[in-house]
This record gives C-alpha cells, structure tokens and sequence, in this order.
C-alpha cells in the first residue's frame, strides 16, 4: 500500500479526468515545445564541444549577448519604476480618465511589434517627431542601443503594472492605518510596510518584462543600428548566422539564450512560492 | 482642501470629508498629482504616440490610398492567410489551455511547477529560437522534412509552419489566464455538483467553464491578437513568397521596403484597430460584468 | 460519457474542419496550369514584376498555356538559406555566384554545372556601385578615397546577409588596391576605416536605402547603380544626386534553374524557358527600362543605354580577387577578413 502510494504521482482526488487533461497537456506541450527545442539543443551539440565553446565565447557573441541582456535590464528597471506608479495610480487614485488608462496598459500585449517597431522608428529617428527635437544636441536615439531601450520599454511595460496591481488592490489598508498611527510618516509607510509586501509581485513583473525583452526581435529591429559590437542583439545574431548557413552558430547562441531564459523563469517562480510562504497567497 | 483630497481617492472614507485631516493611508495632493502626471506622460510617450504616428502615417497619402493599399490582391491574401492562421492556432491553444488548467489546478500531482515553469517557457523564448525550432525539425536536413515531403506535405514556408511557429509564440497565452483563477476557486463548486451525480464533463462544461469564462475570453483575446500580429518567428518560416505565405506583419515589412511607406503604414494600421478593438472589447466587458468577475473570483 | 458531450465533439470536428483546410492551402492553388516561384534578392522587386507579365504573355502566345510567377524577396544570403532548407523555389535570381554555389554545395538541389547553362555565366544583366548623395554633395564626394573624410557618415549594409553589400565592399577593396598598390595591409586598413564610417549595418540593400532616404541618416549611400536610380525616381529626383566613381566593380547576379526542385514538379520546361527569355529582347529592354545593365546591349535602344555611364569596371575574377570561390570564404567566411578588420568604433 506505501508503495503504491508513493508510485502514484497523484494525490488521489474525487475530481475525474485527470489522466485526460495531463494526458492532452503533455503531449501538446511535448509535440509543440519540447520536441522541437530538444531538436535545437541536439543540432548545437552536433558540432561538438570545441565548437560550442569557440562560438559561444566569441567576442561578437558575447557583445550582442552583453547587448541584449543589458539594454533588456535596464529597460526592465526603467519598467519596474514606472510600472509601479503606474500601477500605484490605478489602484489608489481617481482621476479623469482612469479606466481607459488602465485600458492602455494592455496595448504592447495587442498591438503587433514589428508595427510598433515601425512606428517608433519613425518617431525617432533623427527626422521624426521626437528625434528632431534631440538631433541638434547631437542626441541620436534610433540607430543606438537607446532606441533598443525604448523598444524593449515599449513591450516590457505592461508585464509589471499587470503583476502589481492585483497585489496592491488585496493590500490590507489597516496595516497602513496601523503604521501612522504608530508615527510613521507616509514615506516611512509606503517604504517599510508597502513596498516589502509588493516586492515579489514587483520582482515577478521585472522578471517577466527582462525575459520577454531578451529575446525580443519585431520591435528592435527597425530601431537598432544592426552593426556589429555596439547595436547587434542577440536574436538578430542568430538570423545572421542562419543566413550566413552557420547552423551550428546560430543554434549555439539559441541554446544560450534558452538556458538563459528558463533560469529567469525558474527563478520568477522560486520567487513565488518564496513569497507565498513569507506572506501567504499573493 | 480636505474635500479635494477624498475626491481625489477612489473610495471616499467615512468622514474623510468633515475632519481637517488628509487620512494617514493617502499621499499629499502636490505628490498624488505628481505621480499622475508622471505615468501619464510616460505612457502617452511610450505607448499612445507610436500608435497615433501610425494612423498619421496611414492617412498621409489619403483615404483613397489608404483603401488601394487594402484591397490590392497581395494585401487581400495576406489578411486572408492571417485570419486562417488565427483561426487554427487560437483553438488549438484553447482546448490546451483549458486541459492544462484543469490538471494543474483542480490536481495536486508531482512535478506540477516544472510544468508550470514548461508552459510559460515560450513566453520568453525569443520569436526568432521559434521560428529556428520548426526550421530544424521540417527542413530539408532534418529527419522529417524530406519524409513528409515524399508525401507532398510542406510544412516550412507553407501555411502548417506559419500555423506552428504562431501556436508556439502565442502557447502560454490562455493557461496563463486560467490557472491562477481556477487555482484561486479550488475544486469545491467541482466537487458539490460530481457528489449531486454530475459526469465529468457535465462538471466541466457546466460549472467549471461558466466559473472561468471571463478569463477564457480575455486569454482568447490576447492569443488571438498576438497571433495575428506575431513578426519575428513567421518571418523565420514563410520564406516571404507574395500573396501566399506572407501574413499582415510580414506584408508590412515588404510594403515598407518597397518605398511604399503609406500602405505600410495602412496595412499596419489595420494591426493597430485590431490592438484596439481588442482592448475596447476586453474593458467593455471588464465594465460591464466587473460584479460577475469579482464575484467568480471570490468563489 | 458519449451522451453528455455534443458540444465536444463539435468542438473537435470544427477543430479537425480547420487542420484540413490548413493542409490543403498548403499546396498552391491552382490558378493557372502552371506555377513558378522565383525566389529573387531584395532590389529585383520591380524588375521581375514587370518581366513577369511580359514572360507570362510571351509563354501564351507561344504555347498556349497560361503560367503564373510567384515571387519572393528578401536579402540574398536568406534567399539562398530558404532553397537549401527546402522553399519549393524553381528558378533562383541571386545577387551573387557565391549563393548559388551554396545552394549546390549545402543541399545539391542545382547541379554544379549551372553557370555554363546559360550565356554570360548565367547573368541575364550586371550592375555596378555607385554613390547615392544628398542634393548638391555637400560633402563634395568624388571617389572613394573621400568616404573616410572626418565626418563622413557612409550607409552600407551588412556584407555578411546582403549580397549587394558585398559587392560594395569589393568595389572598395578594387579601389584600394589600385590606389595602394598591391599592398594588402594598406587595403585593410582602408576598407576598415571606411567600415568606421558605417553608423547603421543594415542587413539588406532595401534596409539601407530606407535608412539613407527615409530617416535621414548618414550623407552617402553604397548602392547598386539600379537601386540609386531607383531610390531617385521613387523618393525624389530632387532631393539625391547619384556619383559615380571613376573606377567601380561589376556586378552580376546569377540566375539558375533549381534542378531538383523542378524535376520534382515537373516544370523544368517553363522554368528553363523562363530564364531563358530574360537574354530575348524582350528581357533585355525591361532589364535596361530597370535599370540594370543589359549582358546583350546590341538588343536594346540607345536611348536606355545612355543612362548608364562608363566607368571602370573590375571583375570578380581579376587576378587580386579569384573569383567567388576564392573571395566567400576568404573575405566573408567566419573568422575572414571583413571580420577581422570589423573593429567596433569605439
């Protein structure tokens, strides 16, 4: 009998379908996703380990690795601070407008990137509407990883006002009550006793918004200069060296970004359940 | 000044109005409308002007272009391929979605947050890996390219590629809209109606569906606006051959390298309606049932 | 259980309704007897739609059957990648030998031979690069010792995904070569100084242009001489001048029937006749009324001869370059030159 329990994988459950609904999963997941990437992970180790590592540590690869890891950053910090006013005013504040700002938020998920892609190329560049007005300080922020950022901004966004806003609309106002009632001024408050509890939420959406960014390929590149070493990403690598017909190269730099992507995610999720034990459900 | 201040929160305190105090849960006005104006020229830069430069760029050439440019044959077979595409790849990813949910959260079972983690993997996988997956799978030095083709079925730079790079970019997009909620509704309403002599799927398709439509239809929604817009991972697999494997954002780019920036722009702009419309119906209905959502999610 | 689900099985039938249709679409309609997909480089794009009408009417009146071309275009190296993993492609129109020649060493599809098919080594017309500059050169570019002047921004794309890049890239070196003499250094050194100039690496030659004309970006474009005189009708006779270099490169894109691909379909006739048609003169005045030079200038008027001015022309198979086979793995394979003297600027 223990050993019957522990070879089921299930705890048992009066709920049926079970064995369907995992069954449909697991295969839809393996014949669309797993397959095909083990496919990539098996063409790259073709070339054997000398290969893999020429490539892998070669000066450009690792530039457009830097590139696309660094300007996904900071673009997912510059995300992770506005998303949170953001999310802050949508949640606590009413002002004209509100709903259909709250709607907005939503656009980079709906509206398709390389048209966004167009669209901030032709805002940026050094005779659009708003590069005009940075060109005579010799500012130029289409063609340089600056406009990478605002792409990268552009997509990212949503992801962290989505993540935070259902934690602040759950938070517990008394606390706040409690907290200036013991002397704290606002500032205190928000930053001692609201931010901590917003924190994994927040965490998640820069998490999400960095990952989302890194790979990123429609919206960029229009924007991005494409030269080797200073505004070639990653993604845009990879297209060059299939087009170059380096197989080899193009699925090394694929598996390091895939191996990247999936510890970002592993670590999204230890975040949460780190955070669900320290402060319950979120 | 303590009246502007309740007027300025959403919910009005129980005599916020009549004490001379701004309550100790609400920042100072200066900072409150600091903030405001902050995010809104923050999104009104990042998110709305773009947006707004397409539809001017659009209609540079005016409204008789704008039609030419969407009713020549070549963008006319590029919208229809789009709409075909979508149409395979959303409820292929909805009867998944609504399979995946169902396991993880109505089961405790073994390994559920690697399939977690598996799930939300093509979520942040680059557009490009995606198309590159399918490229090494069916092309001609794969295994399965030259089997399949002895049967004369193509697979890249014909429509099934382009329908499979689409379900793998848009994968996540309804389990993940699932999952939390049904995990938040636990598996009560489920477990009352089998106790009252329900089959299986009586319990799904009359309790746990109804439970969860509005966020099924929120998760079809995004999948299928990220479906009819994907760029990077169909650009990857059409091989770009006119009025027969380009979709609408590959048309796009085509137009646009062709000098012919006004349809571009026309053709993109069809993509940004399609953005809106998307959001318009998604707020409409958050408006209008916001009880019944809150109420399924209190379950 | 099969009582209580119809809403399920419709489900399913809806869902296997649409697969099917998916799979039929895969095949190409069949909207006239024959098809034929050209799978070309970036700046054929008005080319071909202009000489496929004409080839379509002209296959009609000789043989009665009506053939419909589908096209594709994209940076050249691409093209060549999609025919090697497995585009249905039954004529390729290339920017450069060197891509051909992939196809055939990578995926075998076109049989090695494919250059002596056709007259001229398989180029149906040749180009050259020239110099698009912003109205009245006010930079006053003349020659290419002048595109690496202190603040001359130069707009190129990237020779290792265009074909057109490279030839822009070797018209460069052709230069170098003549003005330093033989010494190879010298030319490293300039070819990679010029590269310094570069502020945005495109990469296709459709890319660059929209960079140089449409955001404004640097003050000369490295064009095929098609594409300069293209870009000026299209976008404006009064806002670019074209220069022409005293000494520039030929250019010629090949064309080949893909063997396999074509025996596999059963359109080897049409695809040959196809190309073909391109040496008629037919072919020749639509290739010239485009801008490219004619490989049978005697088949065309005068009146679109005059445009292309006489430069200098050094070929591919000059003694300092080899020919293609020597100059992509030299020059443009992983680790070669172009990579080596690629320094980033800063």
């Amino acid at each position: 009998m223990a050993a019957l329990h522990i070879a089921s994988i299930k705890r048992p459950s009066v709920i049926p379908g079970f064995g369907l609904a995992l069954g449909v999963t697991l295969s839809y997941l393996g014949l669309i996703v797993l397959i095909p990437l083990a496919g990539l992970f098996w063409r790259s180790a073709q070339g054997g380990p000398a290969e893999f590592i020429r490539i892998a540590t070669d000066a450009r690869t690792l530039a457009a690795l830097r590139l696309s890891f660094g300007t996904a950053f900071i673009a997912a910090a510059i995300n992770a601070v506005f998303g949170m006013i953001l999310a802050w005013i949508l949640v606590r504040y009413d002002f004209p407008g509100r709903r259909i700002i709250d709607a907005i938020v939503d656009l980079p998920f709906a509206l398709p990137t390389a048209v966004a892609g167009i669209a901030l190329t032709a805002l940026y560049a050094p005779n659009g509407w708003i590069g005009s007005l940075f060109e005579p300080f010799g500012i130029r922020i289409a063609y340089s990883a600056t406009g990478i950022v605002i792409a990268l901004v552009f997509i990212g966004l949503p992801f962290v006002v989505r993540s935070v806003q259902p934690v602040l609309e759950d938070f517990d106002r008394e606390v706040e009550e409690v907290s200036a009632t013991l002397g704290a001024t606002r500032a205190q408050t928000v930053r001692r006793v609201v931010m901590p509890t917003l924190m994994p939420a927040l965490l998640t959406g820069f998490a999400l918004a960095f990952a989302r960014a890194v790979g990123e390929y429609g919206s960029v590149i229009f924007i991005a200069g494409n030269s080797p070493y200073r505004t070639e990403i990653a993604p845009l690598l990879i297209v060059i060296k299939l087009e170059e017909f380096s197989y080899s190269g193009a699925t090394t730099i694929a598996v390091l970004m895939l191996i990247a992507s999936f510890l970002i995610l592993l670590a999204i999720n230890l975040v949460q359940s780190w955070s669900r034990r320290r402060y319950g459900d979120v | 000044m303590a009246m502007s201040d309740a007027a300025f929160t959403r919910e009005r305190l129980p005599g916020a109005a009549a004490v001379h105090f701004r309550p100790v849960t609400i920042e100072r006005r200066r900072v409150r409308v600091g903030l405001i104006v902050v995010s809104l020229v923050f999104l009104a830069v990042f998110l709305l002007l773009p947006v707004v430069a397409v539809f001017v760029e659009a209609l540079r050439g005016g409204p008789k272009a704008f039609m030419d440019a969407i009713f020549e044959p070549d963008a006319a077979a590029a919208i229809r391929l789009t709409l075909l595409v979508a149409a395979i790849a959303v409820p292929c990813n909805l009867v998944f979605g609504l399979a995946a949910s169902w396991a993880i959260a109505k089961f405790d079972f073994r390994g559920k947050s690697l399939l977690n983690t598996l799930i939300d993997l093509p979520f942040s996988v680059s557009p490009v890996i995606s198309g590159l997956i399918y490229i090494l799978m069916f092309g001609s030095h794969s295994l399965l390219g030259p089997i399949l083709k002895s049967y004369g079925i193509q697979v890249i730079f014909a429509v099934p590629g382009i329908v499979l790079a689409t379900i793998f970019v848009t994968f996540p997009f309804v389990a993940r809209e699932l999952i939390p909620l049904m995990e938040e509704q636990g598996q009560g309403d489920e477990e009352a109606a089998l106790s009252l002599g329900a089959s299986g799927w009586q319990v799904f398709f009359r309790v746990t569906l109804p439970n969860v439509k509005w966020a099924l239809l929120y998760g079809v929604l995004l999948c299928n606006a990220r479906a009819m817009g994907e760029f990077g991972a169909v650009s990857v697999v059409s091989g770009h051959i006119r009025g027969l494997t380009n979709t609408m954002p590959l048309h796009v780019e085509i137009l646009y390298n062709e000098y012919n920036f006004a349809a571009a722009f026309a053709v993109a702009s069809l993509l940004a309606l399609l953005a809106l419309f998307t959001l318009i119906v998604k707020s409409v209905l958050e408006w209008r049932y916001a009880d019944e959502i809150a109420a399924t999610r209190r379950h | 259980m099969a009582r209580t689900n119809p809403s399920m099985a419709r489900h399913i039938r809806r869902l296997l309704a649409a697969l099917a249709l998916g799979l039929a679409t895969a095949i190409p309609p069949a909207f006239a007897d024959v098809t034929l997909l050209n799978v070309s480089y970036d700046p054929t794009r008005e080319l071909y739609k202009a000489y496929n009408e004409a080839f379509a009417a002209h296959w009609k009146a000789e043989t009665g059957e009506a053939v419909t071309i589908q096209q594709s275009h994209g940076g050249s190296g691409k093209q060549a990648r999609s025919v090697i993993d497995g585009i249905e492609a039954d004529v390729v129109t290339l920017a450069l030998q060197a891509d051909i020649d992939a196809i055939v060493k990578e995926s075998g599809k076109i049989a090695p031979d494919w250059r002596s098919k056709l007259p001229h080594n398989a180029s149906p017309y040749t180009s050259t690069i020239v110099f698009l500059v912003r109205k009245g050169n006010p930079k006053g570019i003349k020659d290419w010792g002048d595109l690496v002047k202190d603040g001359v921004e130069v707009i190129t794309p990237n020779p290792k995904t265009s074909g057109g890049a490279r030839w822009n890239y070797l018209a460069a070196w052709a230069y170098a070569n003549k003005a330093f003499g033989n010494d190879e250094a010298k030319i490293k050194e300039f070819v990679g100084n010029l590269y310094k100039h570069v502020p945005v690496l495109d990469t296709g030659a459709r890319g660059s242009t929209t960079t140089f004309a449409q955001r404004g970006i640097g003050d000369v474009l490295l064009a095929w001489e098609n594409e300069a005189f293209l870009a000026q009708e299209e976008l404006g006779a009064d806002k670019f001048d074209i220069v022409v270099p005293p000494l520039s490169i030929l250019a010629e894109p090949p064309v080949a029937v893909v063997d396999a691909n074509v025996d596999a379909k059963g359109t080897r006739k049409q695809a040959e006749a196809y190309l073909k048609y391109l040496y008629s003169k037919e072919g020749q005045q639509i290739a010239a009324k485009n801008f490219y030079r004619p490989t049978e200038p005697e088949l065309v008027d005068a009146a679109d001869l005059a445009r292309f001015p006489k430069i200098e022309l050094v070929t591919i198979d000059d003694p300092q370059f080899g020919g293609w086979a020597k100059v992509q793995p030299e020059h443009f394979g992983d680790g070669g030159i172009f990579d080596q003297i690629y320094k980033p600027t800063n």
